[in-house]
């Protein structure tokens, strides 16, 4: 199977149960999107991880450039009042 | 203890026993790691089944012997399997055409095996029903891949149906033990899923772009203890450690 390598690469999301979403298990490579499926349950299911599988051929996906990081994350680093930690909760007030 | 029903059970688990064992030489061996996992978790769940089967046989048998003797512990003529469960991993093509042409089978037999009036052989292939159908999927998916796909893989998938075709008449032969099942309603009529078995073979073959073959010499002798000459490697790979190691647990 010497066009193995010419396989392109699939990322794997399996929701482990029904309710929760869709979390990124991994990769690997595939013909298809129906062999990344088929792949997918072999390799990240088979100890009963999951309920549903999305697969989507990496190349679809658009990641932001890590040289882009200053600019796109630095700038919240110093912004404290953006998480909700300066209200005092009344004490019956639970699981916040 | 009911010799027909234990040896029944045998011809039954013997197959997935040996075909596991087929596909457990794949490990770490597959032609990609995809393929590798797939074919051994095939593996595992055909040894799942197995335990099921022997299980069962122990208790019938009704002497010492455990799941794992007569797993183990068994000459060659004594086990019960088909001929084309033995045959070997010449290439991915003879591993996928030897899975197709035993899953096409497996399944309609498990389908009947589910009406058997023997509550615990029904029980165990309503269980196995489902990852039967799974192989299946898989392996004739991989033979319309490779029947489809290049000149070289259409030519490999060939060759591999071509050379294993003379195996599956024998799944449709039936022992005495068989015979007396079916009478007593507990065994399946495997004649009678000859019909069905080869329709939808030859349906795949078909749409895979590849030729029926015309071949009408048929090899026997599995279900009866002769086998080919690949079952002795095949079971001094599987029984070494308890033949080297009596009693030895894991």
């Amino acid at each position: 199977m010497s066009n193995k390598k010419n396989w392109p690469l699939w990322e794997i999301f399996v929701r482990s149960k029904n309710g929760l979403e869709h979390r990124h298990f991994g990769s690997l490579h595939a013909a298809d999107s129906e062999m990344a499926l088929e792949n997918a349950r072999d390799v990240y299911t088979r100890r009963s991880e999951g309920v549903s599988i999305w697969v989507v051929e990496s190349n679809n996906i658009t990641a932001s450039n890590p040289d882009n990081n200053g600019e796109l994350f630095e700038p919240a680093h110093d912004k404290v009042y953006r998480h909700p930690t300066f209200y005092e909760l009344p004490d019956d007030v639970k699981h916040m | 203890m009911k010799e027909n029903l234990y040896n029944y059970i045998l011809g039954i688990a013997d197959n997935s026993l040996i075909l596991g064992q087929r596909l457990g030489e794949l490990c770490g061996h597959g032609p990609t790691l995809e393929t590798d996992i797939a074919c051994t978790n095939i593996s595992l769940d055909l040894f799942g089944q197995v335990r099921s089967y022997f299980q069962y046989a122990a208790k019938i048998a009704g002497d010492k012997r455990t799941e794992d003797d007569i797993a183990m512990l068994r000459k060659e003529r004594e086990y019960k399997n088909v001929l084309l469960v033995e045959q070997p991993n010449t290439n991915f093509a003879y591993t996928i055409g030897r899975q197709f042409l035993f899953d096409a089978y497996h399944l309609a037999f498990l389908a009947e095996l589910q009406k058997s009036t023997d509550l615990t052989l029904s029980a165990i292939a309503n269980k196995c029903i489902k990852e039967v159908s799974y192989h299946e999927r898989f392996s004739s998916d991989w033979v319309k891949r490779l029947g489809d796909g290049t000149e070289e893989s259409n030519q490999k998938m060939q060759e591999a149906i071509n050379d294993l075709w003379t195996y599956t008449d024998e799944l449709f032969h039936q022992t005495e033990a068989d015979k007396v099942m079916v009478s007593e309603g507990v065994g399946v009529d495997v004649t009678k899923l000859k019909l069905n078995y080869y329709k939808r073979v030859n349906d795949l073959l078909q749409v895979a772009d590849l030729e029926i073959p015309e071949s009408k010499y048929f090899q026997k002798g599995g279900k009866e203890g002769v086998h080919t000459e690949h079952l002795g490697y095949l079971l001094s790979e599987l029984q070494y450690m308890q033949r080297a190691y009596p009693n030895m647990e894991w």
